[in-house]
């Protein structure tokens, strides 16, 4: 049994240490962003953020995370109250089938807490361990750019605070 | 293929869900129910079809169910895959029925409550369905105003609709749900409708944000993956590790000791494990993978010598297209051959199936583009009454033609049924999906043609080699757990796609006019890998050979691409769409790309009768080590009338990218026995790093006219544009798909 913390609630686990993340997210806490796309790390659909840094929750094992705080989509906002970064992906209309956009959105999301002026280069380099299947790269590009506007702007919420530490 | 549609017990399901919803239930006389709208066919000629759909389900209330608390549902037999096109189906009811757009809900494909549409592919969905919905809602429209004119006493000229009630010259207002009568909608469609003008259009053609993204973007439960029922236990499958291999000995006491471990599930050649945590189901499947013991018999054919391959496979010849005009004189002439490789759907979100099994009844949460042939197939294999399974659609990650959905669907129920009262979720792992989803055939295509003195196209040859581009299900023997089940079911044979939208020879006929030509489909039955319909089947590979050809032809003739392209179409859409993309990219005769760049130009209509897509793009070629990258590429597309234009790009960019990928990095790979690209490492697609600097899509508008499929027409040229592109780069001319780096460096350097 481990305490996880996860969008700033603890949450007794009690799966077997060698657990990737995204199953602990999926099945123990019944959370559905994180998505499974490889169980390889190639693909970047299971992406999370632990503290401030995104990171493939498909290949990180549950051992690794005492005491961190882990961030999923759902933790950033919600349909209602959507984070910036939501809000960014939902005015572009950034998805097709969407499958993939959860963890783009968290990398995106940890890049622009790290540096807010991120380029268009920066982007493009953060994103490389992300496949789109649909071929929205463009919506994705210019939504994360319409993200760091509407962050430069916007005051955190309490959740993207957490997210950030 | 397609069951046929089981309207008598969909419509007592409609009806008893009706009456539970406290609809109005009122008997109601059709007779003229459309006065004026509705002319009388003459007694001696057989009235048309209503169109789209309602061809094959004409009932109105197989499309639209009014409550009588005035709540609107939009049934739609298609699937929602990620096109957005849930969305554009909920815009065209409103417009139609003349209510709000969110007060409308659309219920996409479930085989107890929508029509039978059979698949949602070939860039169907807006023409089929699209226009079914819209016929459908004018008429239902229709039926409330005379319902209305009686109830008021005025006549139907006198009342307008508006917001969900008719509203009447006297103010007085009735809202549908005071209107709705229990039958009122169980009328069948009538060949014509008035339907509104587009110079009215509210909803229609505005770019409606789409109903799906929300939930997608909060991580709210969106896809068949996000399924939790209550009781739901993990599922996973043990595969052969070659096509036709034989489980000659698997022992399962270890496994079915580990923790957490349910069941092991063995029929045949199918394995599966059973577990309630998926993790602990994920290691069992790998011990169970290690435990079993497998007989390989599989030959692959050489993967290298795909032109070969494929013209010695034993073929079925046809002409499919002849023209002669012996006046026409040929004096330069010039042949290619062109390649495409088998490539993979590669769905980001490998498949994943729910199925309970209960009270002797089967119900399927699936993927699958094809709710009704899934149930039969799964019916057949299962040797249950079709009646008695439900297949119901879910979103999952996007398809792209027929991937591991419907196989995933079938591990399940079969799963299921050894595990009753039990909802069982099968998720696929990454291999599996590389590894057995049906590919994209390869494809061999020979042309050869002449120019005249004026430097026009005095002949024509298109010969193409390539497999069926369909082995969906309809049959059990389509579905992986059918085909390796003890009592198997025999693949059924290959058949060829009929044209006028064909297979393997789709836009194989040229749509320029040659005073001669002569087009003929090798139709290869045997199948050497699994293939199936990849989204634009043999038109991504066919337009890539036509197009490059051209342009290779434009070279013969000393002439600009766009220009010689203009001057062999007669379709004045066509001709439109080329001259837009032309000119929005700046297209001049005689332009010189700068350094390592090149301009490519590239053009078709999908199917010769769906939507127009011209595509130009700029490359650049890095010449010390082959590397192409697309920088920009601008599109213009005539889709019909459009109803969500910013849906529209989107499908456009995403070809277009998508396309880049299939043309520049992609072959599945095989050796004598296995498919050896099993992952993202093994099978690289393109990534970030070569996303081009800018996509501009362009649409040309065409109010009143009717919708063209969209969702597949930018996939061959986007291919022969960038061949195009990379040939005006280099200098060299490459006809082998993918045309990677190495290919590039290797032409250059030779």
């Amino acid at each position: 049994m481990m305490t996880l913390k996860v969008n700033g609630q603890d949450h007794q686990i009690d799966s077997e240490p060698d657990t990737p993340l995204l199953y602990v997210l999926r099945d123990e806490l019944q959370l559905n962003a994180a998505k499974f796309g490889c169980g390889l790390g190639q693909c970047g659909a299971c992406t999370v953020i632990v503290d401030g840094k995104a990171v493939l929750s498909c290949v990180t094992p549950l051992v690794l995370l005492e005491g961190k705080h882990v961030t999923t989509l759902e933790g950033l906002g919600t349909v209602s109250e959507p984070a910036p970064i939501q809000r960014a992906f939902m005015e572009e209309q950034s998805a097709q089938c969407g499958y993939c956009i959860a963890g783009m959105m968290m990398r995106a999301q940890a890049l622009l807490q790290r540096n807010p002026k991120a380029s268009d280069e920066q982007i493009r380099a953060e994103l490389a361990p992300h496949l789109c299947r649909c071929g929205t790269h463009m919506r994705i590009l210019r939504a994360i750019h319409r993200a760091a506007r509407l962050m430069d702007t916007a005051e955190l919420s309490p959740a993207e605070q957490r997210s950030a530490q | 293929m397609n069951a046929p549609v089981d309207l008598d017990r969909r419509q007592l399901d409609r009806r008893q869900v009706l009456a539970g919803g406290g609809a109005l239930i009122v008997s109601f006389s059709l007779t003229n129910a459309f006065g004026e709208d509705q002319a009388a066919p003459p007694a001696t000629a057989p009235a048309p079809p209503p169109p789209g759909s309602l061809k094959t389900s004409p009932y109105l209330d197989s499309w639209l169910r009014i409550d009588a608390d005035g709540s609107i549902t939009v049934f739609t037999g298609k699937a929602e895959l990620g096109q957005g096109f849930k969305t554009a189906f909920q815009q065209i009811a409103a417009e139609e029925l003349d209510v709000p757009f969110a007060s409308l809900k659309v219920v996409t494909a479930d085989t107890k409550l929508t029509a039978n549409e059979g698949y949602t592919s070939g860039s169907h969905s807006m023409q089929d369905s699209g226009t079914a919905i819209q016929n459908a809602a004018a008429q239902a429209r229709a039926l409330l105003l005379n319902e209305a004119a009686k109830r008021l006493d005025l006549p139907v000229r006198r009342l307008k609709t508006e917001t969900g009630a008719v509203i009447g010259s006297n103010g007085r207002r009735l809202s549908y749900g005071e209107l709705v009568a229990g039958d009122m909608l169980h009328v069948q469609a009538t060949p014509t409708s008035k339907l509104k003008e587009p110079a009215t259009f509210k909803v229609m053609g505005k770019s409606v944000p789409r109903v799906d993204i929300p939930a997608k973007v909060t991580g709210g439960a969106a896809y068949v993956q996000d399924m939790r029922p209550a009781g739901m236990v993990h599922a996973r499958v043990v595969r052969p590790p070659s096509y036709g291999a034989e489980l000659t000995g698997c022992d399962t006491a270890a496994v079915e000791k580990m923790t957490g471990v349910v069941k092991v599930v063995r029929d045949g050649n199918f394995l599966a494990v059973v577990g309630n945590r998926e993790f602990q189901t994920v290691k069992a499947m790998k011990a169970l993978a290690a435990a079993a013991q497998w007989k390989e018999t599989a030959k692959l054919p050489k993967q290298d010598d795909l032109p070969s391959v494929l013209t010695s496979l034993p073929a079925q010849t046809s002409t499919i297209f002849e023209r002669s005009d012996p006046t026409v004189f040929s004096q330069r002439t010039i042949e290619a051959i062109y390649t495409r490789p088998y490539q993979a759907h590669g769905s980001i979100g490998p498949s994943c199936a729910v199925a309970e099994f209960t009270d002797g009844k089967m119900t399927v949460w699936t993927h699958t583009q094809g709710v009704y042939p899934d149930r039969q197939g799964i019916a057949e294999m299962l040797h249950m009454a079709p009646d008695d399974v439900r297949c119901i659609h879910v979103e999952g990650s996007g398809c792209y033609g027929h991937n591991g959905a419907d196989d995933a669907a079938a591990d399940a129920a079969l799963i299921a049924r050894a595990m009753p009262d039990t909802p069982v979720r099968v998720q696929w792992m990454r291999e599996q999906e590389h590894g057995w989803e049906p590919f994209g055939p390869a494809m061999m295509t020979r042309l050869k043609a002449s120019l005249d003195g004026d430097g026009k196209i005095a002949d024509w040859n298109f010969e193409v080699w390539s497999n069926t581009h369909s082995m969906r299900p309809g049959g059990a023997g389509c579905m992986l757990a059918g085909q390796h089940m003890e009592q198997a079911f025999a693949v059924p044979p290959a058949k060829p796609l009929p044209l006028p939208e064909g297979g393997g020879d789709r836009n194989a006929i040229p749509i320029y006019t040659f005073p001669n030509a002569h087009v003929v489909h090798h139709f290869l039955p045997d199948m050497p890998l699994r293939i199936s319909a990849m989204r634009s089947l043999g038109a991504y590979h066919n337009v890539f050979s036509i197009e490059s050809f051209m342009d290779e032809l434009a070279a013969l003739a000393g002439a600009d691409p766009v220009a010689f392209r203009l001057k062999h179409l007669d379709d004045p859409r066509g001709r439109e769409v080329i001259e837009k993309a032309a000119q929005e990219f700046g297209w001049r005769k005689d332009q010189k790309a700068p350094q390592d760049r090149g301009y490519g130009f590239a053009f078709a209509r999908y199917k010769n009768l769906a939507a127009y897509c011209a595509i130009a793009s700029e490359v650049e070629v890095n010449r010390e080590t082959g590397r192409p990258r697309l920088v920009r590429a601008v599109a213009a597309v005539d889709s019909g009338q459009v109803v969500n234009p910013d849906s529209l790009i989107n499908q456009i960019e995403g070809a277009i990218v998508q396309s880049t990928s299939w043309t520049l990095y992609e072959s599945v790979t095989f050796d004598d026995s296995r498919i050896t690209s099993i992952d993202w490492q093994t099978y690289p697609i393109l990534r970030f790093d070569a996303v081009p600097d800018s996509i501009e899509v362009h649409i040309i508008n065409r109010p009143g006219k009717p919708f063209l499929g969209s969702g597949e027409t930018g996939q061959g040229p986007a291919a022969a544009s960038l061949a195009n592109a990379i040939a005006n780069a280099t200098g060299k001319r490459l006809r082998d798909l993918p045309l990677t780096r190495k290919r590039i460096k290797d032409a250059i350097d030779a």
